[in-house]
């Protein structure tokens, strides 16, 4: 792959300090990943793996307890961990935009669909008037919203929620941005209305040609969207994969595991359970934060952390098996 | 499979919606319209569905938190409608629910020992240590300690709290279990973990679930036979083999067609089904689903079709069938 990378992060490290700095969590610890233009990158994890920090660090939109403290991240060049919120501002919204679990919690209910969907056009590339609302018409066509013209005038309420999920992507789309990051885009929706949004994501993909990181905890849906795979564990990257690298020949035990677990339509096969429950990141066991509930634990695992390996098929994994496999053969 | 524990016939809940002037309503909200199923014992159905199509009502009425507008609901052979004092206790013992969240279905207040003990307070008069015993044996059923008795719900993980929840399901003699989307709100990693403790608690008990669900491949994975519902119908049911082997009904197949793939050489180009579910205050005439469905005929718009048998076992409600 020859192409230029959209966005670059590289050991990204991420803390919360609490009680006035007495207590730090590594909620992203030496997170690294390269993405390209047309490319989606799926970002996996449980909830308080840190995908979502990871995902707020790249936008600078992290809350008051959270900061940077080490790591680059690269979009078009620039690294946006050096950039002012004045600079980053002009940034969000145009070059790079987010879409939320909860499409309410990201539309203004005072506001009609026509103002929300209009503001980055009218701040950024300051169209008004009737080229404004030709603009506005136009994303809500992208988004497959019947009869724009009159939808645009009314309220978040007055739409479903797979509605109001696509005028969230039309507002991430009114800056013709590089890289979409979508949190969770369809955990509130309903299947079959969550098949015709990834649909539309992946058209509007193949048509504007944005890369996309698609955050979720769902594997059938990096199954359906994405072209590369990172899999978080307790705010580290454990395993980094092209997709059918990591469906085929999943290498880190917790990806295994993942996999292992998902009901597959129409087999009754019995499920993998992973036994206990993602960690505490205030409190992470020693040496890799997975051995106490990995079924191939060995005794380095519980004093050592693993670095990186590289099995060479394209995959990145953190696991001392690996050292054992690679050091072998 | 033996005689059927729960049986629901022309089950009907109608809501009020826009009251007149002067007392009677103007439109019903037909939330369950019509519905047939039957549990037997130690069998699991899926109820799947999207969400307004009438599963969590249908589950309401079973619990007797709703009266039905019209039909019959028989438990073991007996109309729940007609029961009374102690008949109607051994009802409330021998059904019991599981819901979605444990994060708000379980009081913050109460301990872990109390939470399970109490429907035994309530249905038995136990000395209060055969109590404990019963609740330590539970708590060893769903796989936790009997030593966490005391403490509360905040200091379990959302996996720890479904299972403090299906132990409290379990604690009177239970027969059937409505389970309302009980992994829905739990971490992947942990949802494996709850799936494969009901199917052994089903093997262990011979209890009968009813599960309710949107996802396919999890509902397929532990239901014997699924009942698939569409704005208050049951549109198909079949055996999960034979309805993941050949979906029959339009809506059935767009569900299969919206369900993520598990390998991404699996993914489909067909199209999901366009349109959303229309609102329950203006159904459409004929068939329910004629306005999104890919094969809608004329006599679609005019006819309600009726469930009639399908190949493979089961029933489906569609004219393409007629």
């Amino acid at each position: 792959m020859a192409r230029d990378a959209v966005l670059r992060v590289a050991d990204l490290q991420t803390h919360f300090f609490t009680f006035g700095g007495a207590r730090v969590v590594r909620a992203v610890d030496g997170v690294s990943f390269t993405l390209h233009a047309g490319e989606t990158l799926g970002l996996v994890g449980e909830s308080g793996s840190g995908k979502t920090t990871t995902c707020l660090s790249i936008v600078g939109l992290l809350p008051r307890a959270g900061r940077i403290v080490g790591g680059s991240v690269l979009f078009e060049g620039a690294d946006l961990t050096r950039k002012s919120q004045r600079e980053l501002r002009r940034i969000r919204g145009r070059r790079i935009a987010v879409i939320l679990q909860d499409p309410m919690a990201s539309l203004n209910p005072l506001f009609t669909i026509f103002r929300q969907v209009a503001e980055p056009a009218f701040f950024h590339q300051h169209l008004r008037g009737r080229s404004l609302r030709e603009r506005v018409q136009s994303l809500l066509r992208a988004v497959r919203i019947p009869s724009p013209e009159w939808r645009m005038r009314e309220y978040p309420h007055q739409m479903s929620g797979g509605m109001r999920q696509r005028i969230v992507g039309a507002i991430a789309l009114a800056g013709g941005p590089r890289l979409v990051i979508a949190d969770e885009p369809t955990t509130n929706l309903d299947v079959t209305i969550q098949a015709q949004y990834l649909d539309l994501l992946k058209d509007i993909q193949r048509e504007t040609g944005v890369a996309l990181i698609f955050v979720t905890h769902n594997l059938g849906i990096v199954a359906k969207m994405c072209d590369r795979v990172a899999v978080m564990y307790a705010g580290k990257l454990v395993e980094q994969a092209p997709v059918r690298e990591l469906f085929d020949a999943p290498k880190h035990p917790y990806t295994r595991a993942l996999l292992g677990s998902m009901p597959k339509l129409g087999s009754k096969e019995p499920l993998y359970s992973i036994r206990g429950h993602p960690p505490n990141l205030a409190s992470l066991p020693s040496g890799c934060s997975f051995h106490p509930r990995c079924p191939d634990v060995m005794p380095r695992c519980m004093t050592e952390e693993p670095r990186d390996f590289r099995p060479g098929d394209g995959s990145v994994a953190r696991c001392w098996l690996l050292d054992d496999v690679l050091t072998r053969s | 499979m033996s005689s059927p524990v729960l049986e629901v016939r022309a089950l009907k809940k109608y809501f009020p919606a826009r009251r007149r002037l002067f007392g009677g309503a103007a439109t019903w909200v037909k939330a369950v319209d019509g519905v047939d199923i039957t549990v037997h014992a130690g069998e699991t159905l899926g109820l799947i569905g999207e969400s307004g199509c009438g599963k969590t009502t249908t589950s309401k009425l079973i619990l007797l938190q709703e009266t039905p507008t019209a039909g019959t609901i028989s438990f073991e052979g007996r109309d729940i409608a007609s029961l009374q004092g102690s008949d109607l206790m051994a009802y409330r013992r021998a059904v019991q629910v599981v819901f979605q969240d444990p994060f708000s279905s379980l009081s913050p207040r109460m301990r872990v020992g109390d939470i399970i003990a109490e429907p035994l307070e309530i249905h038995t008069d136990l000395a209060r240590a055969a109590i404990d015993e019963r609740v330590g044996t539970v708590l060893e059923l769903v796989g936790l300690a009997p030593d966490v008795a005391p403490l509360f719900p905040h200091e379990f993980s959302g996996g720890q709290r479904q299972r403090i929840a299906i132990a409290r399901a379990l604690v009177t003699d239970t027969r059937l279990i409505v389970l309302d989307e009980p992994v829905s709100a739990l971490d992947v990693s942990v949802r494996a973990q709850i799936i494969t403790q009901l199917e052994e608690l089903q093997r262990a008990l011979g209890v009968s679930y009813l599960f309710i669900g949107h996802d396919l491949a999890t509902v397929a994975h532990i239901s014997h036979r699924i009942a698939v519902m569409y704005l208050g119908k049951i549109v198909e049911t079949a055996a999960s083999d034979a309805l993941c082997a050949r979906p029959m009904h339009p809506y059935t197949q767009a569900l299969f067609a919206a369900a993520l793939p598990s390998h991404p050489d699996d993914r489909t180009e067909t199209k999901a089904i366009t349109g959303e579910v229309p609102s329950a205050l203006s159904l459409p005439s004929g068939c329910r689903f004629h306005p999104r469905c890919p094969s809608a005929m004329p006599v679609c718009s005019q006819i309600e079709p009726v469930l009639r048998p399908r190949d493979g076992g089961g029933e489906v409600a569609c004219h393409l069938y007629d």
